[in-house]
Order: structure tokens, then sequence, then C-alpha cells
């Protein structure tokens, strides 16, 4: 474009790592002033080690990097300040026991004079229309406070290009909403924003432009106006991608399959997560959970799964002869000892799920390593199962033999899911099994969970995209505050009824 | 606003893994770089001839028949204690109370060596040795991991703190059973009757720690590697998230893991006293409990590698008596050396794992980028 002068271009940027893995091959890309830029991309496509170029955190092998039109070198985040570019990391990077304004001046040089910072904070934070507490410990916050603490961060820090790593994937619609508000705010101010993010329907509302990434290379820029969901789609993926989820029938008539009555959990530190929660799943069905994070979903995966005490209450598995087992007071060991098969894809993926620095191989055999002959694990079976996931699943691995931590986010995950799927199993939990993965992957992700609905299955599917929740379930439980707001038909419950749930108690439930 | 025009004239590039031969000659290298700097040192500030030193140093390892076999046994041990460690170190279970286990091994042997003289066949009492041996360094190693399970205590402070207590316990002993009594030491046990003594082995008194150690590396290959019980333990070293979701018990395989741990440290125990010394004495390990690890890690817990480690490390504390007495210079010398050694064999693992990539000047290609 002809007016509006690039805040950065980038010129041929190239960065690998290692020698096989190239996560950015010859990048353009220019930021302009008073413009809001989405970079989209599939998971691996290399648009956070792109911004975290820009941001000092890594040095491109080669190319070249402009700050208004002057030829710069980003060594150290501290440069990247000086250059006035700010990053907001996907995973926040605050000190939990200070307060927001500590967090905020921590590490710049001069003296320390919060009551000068607390007035600046104030002043930012009215300009723009953000809302913090400066004297509030982090620890005491929620995540899109802390977000909002790290934007300020880094405006206080007087930066006039800022990078948001994924900021919405945490955030609930209304807080996600707040948050454009501000960058609208910031974008009307001359400030120059990237935003990235998975989610087409969040590029459309906010951002001017769209530059497209795949596997490390620039692929176009796009006038978000003129394009469509569609179009974004194809251009990330490099071919077609049907986007519809299907809401299929399954194979035989349900059955009662989970019975919770009366679900009562106190976390260790004496809080109360889950409050008097029924509910029951049958099989051949998807039983989605919508909530806010936190409230309540994964202590009840969790407690489902053995893994987590519970107060009182119970939880029924219903066997397909109609036997009762309660799953109250086992752990995931004498559950599967029980005969009941049941898959968990936790939320945790790398810290609970797999084994970062294991391969793809010995991750399979943690679900089978009890049934070699003897002492001995059967080190064939896991092996063949890696194999037929990575062909099935297409998993993009430079082999089984290389570490789970290695691979970007999608693949770790269509490991996980496939070994669970591969279980065989009745009953299959999953939560936030789509976070941070691109589209293709996501649909993957949802054929796998219909097809073991069809076959059978009861899912449980903890989610945190409405739309999406909404379309795939047969019934929406929404949770809130740890109690059970309603179970909706997912046929007909609307995205703002969910939405309410999800925020306040309805009246029926209440106290 | 500050512009910056300097391109850093180094950075650094993560690599893939190296193939197997090309890291061992980047080993090689290092250990090759050390030797040089060592001979450039000791010219530079003792004027000896560093040639000379390392003759020396050989000598004093392979010198005679004697001497190569004492060396051999001394690197059996220190590898029979690297490999006790190894199981806890792969559970993240940072057992530094090594020490204190082979003492507490090592009292149980003398133990019965002093009380059981004559009262039983000697064979008898080395049975006896060997059970108890191996049963006290399992409880040395039980009690931390017991209360690391049950109440989430710090392991590292616990072994460490056991190992004084485990030195407390022999020097009670050692007055219970010093001969003769006001020496403050107790002397060859047995030292008449034998009784006790563990036998030699293929007609060599040196060939039963060497023969016990080769079957615990082999063992310890096979447990880690192949079993459940080995990948249990690499589950909870890696994650214990991970582990309790796949029905793991990880309090269960600490203790289980800690039982091993101290009982082939109490083996080592058993060895260093019934078969080697005769004797016991609160230094009988020698800090071996603590050269241990670093000989495990230096093996990256690989339990065949592990006798490289250890060689090295024996190898330099051999030669450094000789080069002591050889040419005046005091034993600290021998310890600089081993040290620089040892930098270079840790610090060469960096280039194993990066590469420095000299930054390629563009040259200004001038025009104006839109």
């Amino acid at each position: 474009m002809e007016n509006g002068n690039a805040a950065v271009s980038m010129r041929n940027i190239t960065k690998t790592f290692g020698q096989g893995v190239i996560a950015n091959k010859d990048v353009n890309l220019d930021i302009r002033k008073g413009e809001i830029l989405s970079l989209l991309g599939e998971n691996g496509s290399g648009k956070t080690t792109l911004m975290n170029m820009l941001s000092g955190i890594y040095y491109p092998d080669s190319g070249e990097i402009f700050i208004d039109s002057k030829p710069v070198s980003i060594r150290s985040p501290k440069d990247a300040y000086d250059l006035g570019i700010g990053m907001v990391h996907q995973h926040f990077k605050l000190v939990d026991v200070l307060s927001a304004v500590q967090n905020i001046v921590l590490g710049l040089p001069g003296k320390l004079d919060l009551k000068g910072a607390r007035e600046k904070i104030k002043e930012i934070c009215d300009k723009y229309g953000f809302d913090v507490d400066p004297d509030k410990k982090i620890y005491n916050m929620s995540v899109s406070e802390k977000q909002t603490v790290e934007i300020v961060k880094v405006l206080y820090r007087g930066a006039d290009i800022l990078i948001l790593d994924e900021p919405t994937a945490v955030l609930t619609p209304q807080e996600t909403q707040k948050l454009f508000d501000v960058m609208r705010n910031m974008k009307k101010d001359g400030k120059a924003l990237v935003i990235i993010t998975h989610k087409l329907n969040e590029v459309q509302e906010i951002s001017d432009k769209v530059a497209v990434l795949r596997q490390g290379e620039y692929i176009g820029t796009l006038i978000t106006k003129d394009t469509n969901p569609q179009e974004m789609t194809d251009m990330m993926v490099g071919h077609k991608v049907e986007l519809n989820i299907e809401r299929p029938t399954p194979l035989e008539a349900p059955k009662r399959r989970i019975k919770v009555e009366g679900l009562n959990v106190i976390n260790e530190e004496g809080i109360q997560k889950l409050k008097d929660v029924s509910f029951e799943i049958y099989s051949g069905e998807i039983f989605g959970i919508a909530g806010i994070s936190g409230c309540g979903q994964k202590e009840l995966l969790e407690a489902i799964a053995g893994l987590q005490k519970v107060e009182s209450g119970s939880i029924k598995y219903i066997d397909d002869d109609g036997t009762e087992k309660e799953l109250i007071g086992m752990d995931p060991l004498k559950i599967k000892e029980l005969g009941v098969a049941l898959s968990f894809v936790p939320e945790d993926r790398l810290g609970m799920g797999l084994v970062g620095n294991m391969d793809i191989s010995d991750n399979m055999m943690l679900r089978s390593f009890r049934d070699g002959h003897g002492v001995f694990t059967d080190r064939k079976t896991p092996h063949k199962k890696a194999e037929g996931i990575v062909n099935v699943l297409h998993v993009d691995t430079p082999g089984i033999e290389t570490p789970v931590r290695r691979l970007s986010g999608g693949n770790v995950q269509k490991v996980l899911v496939g070994r669970e799927i591969s279980q065989k199993p009745k009953v299959l939990m999953t939560a936030y099994v789509v976070r941070g993965l691109d589209i293709n992957s996501s649909y993957t992700i949802y054929e796998l969970i219909n097809m073991e609905k069809v076959n059978g299955t009861a899912v449980i599917f903890v989610g945190e995209d409405l739309d999406v929740l909404l379309q795939i379930s047969d019934k929406v439980m929404v949770l809130c505050d740890g109690q059970v707001n309603g179970i909706l038909d997912g046929r007909k419950a609307t995205k703002s009824e969910v939405g309410l749930r999800m925020t306040s108690l309805t009246k029926e439930d209440a106290d | 606003m500050i512009k910056k025009n300097k391109e850093p004239l180094f950075h650094l590039v993560k690599r893939d893994t190296l193939p197997r031969h090309i890291r061992i000659l980047i080993r090689l290298g290092a250990i090759v770089l050390a030797l040089i700097l060592c001979a450039a040192l000791t010219a530079f500030f003792t004027g000896i001839n560093p040639i000379q030193v390392y003759g020396s140093i050989i000598s004093g390892a392979f010198g005679s028949a004697r001497k190569t076999w004492i060396t051999l046994q001394d690197l059996s041990v220190l590898l029979l204690i690297s490999l006790a460690l190894t199981p806890a170190f792969m559970m993240r279970f940072w057992n530094i109370g090594g020490e204190g286990q082979v003492l507490i091994g090592g009292l149980a042997t003398a133990a019965c060596m002093i009380c059981l003289e004559g009262k039983v066949p000697s064979a008898v009492i080395m049975i006896l040795s060997f059970i108890t041996a191996v049963l006290a360094g399992a409880f040395w190693g039980f009690i931390p991991a017991f209360c690391k399970s049950k109440w989430n205590t710090n392991e590292t402070l616990m072994t460490l703190m056991m190992n004084y207590i485990a030195t407390q316990i022999v020097s009670f002993f050692i007055i219970v059973w010093e001969v003769p009594k006001g020496s403050g030491k107790i002397g060859i046990i047995n030292q008449n009757s034998h009784d006790g003594w563990m036998p030699a082995l293929f007609g060599s008194k040196y060939m039963l720690c060497i023969t016990v150690s080769i079957i615990v590396m082999v063992f310890l290959y096979i447990y880690l590697k192949y079993s459940k019980h080995g990948y249990e333990i690499q589950v909870v070293g890696e994650s214990e998230n991970t582990a309790r979701y796949v029905g793991i018990k990880v309090g269960k395989v600490i203790i289980r893991t800690m039982l091993l741990s101290g009982a082939l440290c109490g083996l080592a125990g058993m060895l260093l006293v019934g078969s080697i010394n005769h004797t016991i004495t609160t230094t009988i390990a020698g800090g071996q409990g603590f050269t241990a690890v670093l000989v495990s890690w230096m093996a990256k817990f690989n339990p065949f590698t592990m006798v490289l480690s250890a060689f090295l490390i024996i190898f330099m504390k051999r030669g450094a008596g000789e080069i002591a007495t050889n040419f005046g210079l005091n034993q600290s010398f021998a310890d600089i050396l081993t040290g620089i050694i040892l930098f270079f064999i840790i610090g060469c693992e960096f280039f194993i794992n990066y590469k420095i990539k000299r930054s390629e000047r563009h040259d200004e290609k001038g025009g104006s980028e839109c």
C-alpha cells in the first residue's frame, strides 16, 4: 500500500533449528502503523518463531529486519524494547507473588518509583480502556487480568509495535470482546499490532490484513474484508478443507454408560471445585461441557479418571449388561482392572498425557507396558501401534524415534488422541482437545471423535469454542463455579444462552 | 529511538542429534585438547617435562601386574557404586547418600565378621555378610524414599544427612570393637582365621569385585532398558503426573527403586570390607559415593559407558599418587589435572548440542525498500 509507513519490515528471514527443522524460510512481512495484522498459519508453520525473532528471543540465521526503514539487529528482548517492540506471549511471564505494578516495573532501570508507576499505569489504562488493579497480586488474578497486566507492561515500556501470541485462547467470549475493544483503541492511537490466532471469526472481526504462513514460508497477505474463512483456510493448508462438523447418529441405540450423582470435590487448597454435580452420559453420545476455564472441568474429568480425591457423591460406570461399577476410590490402574475401558485426553498434553522426552513408540507403551510377558515390557506392539498412528493420522515427524516434545502442538495431540482411541474405549474424555491446534488438525480430531461416537463410545467433550461445542455435542452441560448450570440440547441451544449460563448461575439452580 | 546496526559476530544454533561417531570424535578431541592444556600447564608451573608426567601417570595405573589389578579393582568398586545410584537418578531422585549406604553395608559386613568369628563356618559368615549388607544398604535407602513418598520431603538433603548419621554409627562401633582397646581403630578383622573374608575368584583376590560389578552392570542395563520396572522408573522421572495418569503408583516406585539403589550400595560396602580392606573405618567409602554421582551423570546413566567415565576417574587417581611421589609434586596437582580433563569432557557436550555460526555480513544492498 502506498500510504502508511511500514513500522516493521522483515526481509528474507530464515531460521532453522538443527539441521532438519526449518522454522522460517525467506519470510517477508510488513507491519504497518495504525493497522492490525493477523498472522495465520497451521501449527508449526513458524508464526511464533517469526515473532520471537522480532522480540529478541531468537536471532535469525539470515535475513534483515527494518524498523522505520532502517536496518536493525535485535539480539535480546531489551533490544526489542528499545526499538519499541513488545510481545505478549502465549504463556505469561509474570512473577506470581508480586503485584501488577511490581511486575510492570520489574527489570526497568532507574529508581524504583511505584507511585509514579501507578500513575503512569492509570494513564495507560484510561487511554486504552483497560481495567487493572495495580496492587493486586498476580496469583489472585484471573487469566484475563494477567493478560491485561502483560499488555500494560508492554505499553509501559513504550512499545509502538505490539505482538499478541494467541491472546484469545484462554479468554471467554466476553473477555475477548473487551480485549478487541482495547486493541481497536491502540490501533486508533497509531500502534502497529500483530495478533496470532487460529480462530477465523476473530481474524475477520479484528484485523485489517491477514498474513498467511505455511510450513515456515510466507504465502501471502490478504485484505481481511475482501476474503472469507474458506479462502484463508485453503491458503493456510494448501488445499481445500471441508469446514463443517457433522453430528452423525450412532450405529446402536444409546445405553446409559456413566452416572454421576451429587459429586463434591475440594482441592488441595481447600477450595470447593465441584458442588453437587449430577448428570448421566449415554453411549453413542457426545456430552459437551462448557464453562469458563477453571470452573471445575479439570476436577470433574480427573475425578472420573480416578486422579482426583472426591469428598462425596458417586460415579458409576454402567456395563453393557447393566451392572453398575462404582469408580470413586479407584486409581486409574484399578479402574482398568475393573474392565472399564476409559480413555482420557487431558488438558496438559506433555505434562500428563505424554512424556515429552520419550519417543512416539515409548509413549504408546504408557498404556500397554504392563501387557508384556513376565517382568519385561513388550516393545513390538507399541512400535507397530506408533507406526500405525503416524501413518493413519499423518503425524508429521522425522520418525517414531523422535521425542514427542520436538513435534508441533497438532502432531503431539494426534499422537495422544490416537493412542487413547486405539484403546477401544467405552468412555472417552477429552479436555480442550483442539486448543492451540490449527484448523486442519482440529477437523481431523473432530472427525476422530465423531467416529468414536458412531461406534458407540460415550464421549465427554470439554471445550472452549462455543461454536464448535454446539456443533459437535448432543448435549451441553454448562458448569458455573463448580455447579451444573443447566444441561442443554446441543441441537437447540444458542451460543448466547450458553455464554450467559457460563458466567452467572440461573435462578432455579442458585443457592 | 536507538538504532543498532551491529550484528553479533557469532550466534548459537541448536543442532540435531549428531551421528554417533562424530559425537565420539568430539569427546575424544576434548580429551586430547585437555591433555595438551594439562601438559602446557605442567611445563609452565613445574618445569617438568609433561611427557614424563603422563608416562608416570600411566605407570602409576598400569606399571605392574599388581598395579593393574588394583586399578581394575578400584574401577569396579567405583563402577558398582555409580551403577547403584543410577536407577535413582533416572527417577530424578537425587540420591547423594551413596556414601552412607556403602558405609552402613560395610558396617553390617564387619559386624558379621567380628561377632560370628569362630562360631559358624566362614562360608556362613560370608552369606550372612552378603544378606545383612544388602539389607542394611536397602534400609538406608528406604528411609529417605519413604519420607519422600509419604511427606514429599527433599531427598537431596535427607540422603546427605543420612551420610553423617552413617558415619557416626560407624565411629560408635569402631570404639565398641576397637583392637587393641584405646587405639580408636579396628585393624584387620580376623587376621589369623580369615573368617568371613570373601573368597578369591578365578584364582585372583581381585576378581570378585570385578565379576560382581560386571554382573550388576549387565543386570542394570537390562533392568532399566527392558523391564516394566525400568519403564516405570523412566516415566516417574520424567513426569509424576503422567505416571499417576497411567496408574503407576509413584510412591511405590520411589521406594522400590531406592531399595534397589541402597541394596547395591550396601553390596559395594560388603566388598570394600569383606574382600578388599578387611577392616572398617569411617572413610572406607573414600568419597566414592559422591564421585559416583559424577560418574553416573557423565555416562548419561548408561551402565556400559559408565565403565569409561569411572575408568577416567580411577586412572587419574591412581596416576596422581605416582606423580606425587616421583616428582615431589603434591596430590593437589593431580587433582588440578583431573579437574581440567573433566571440565573439557563436560564442556564438549555444549558443542555436541549446539553449533556456533558466524553471521554472514550482508553487503549493503542499497536501494529503497518501499
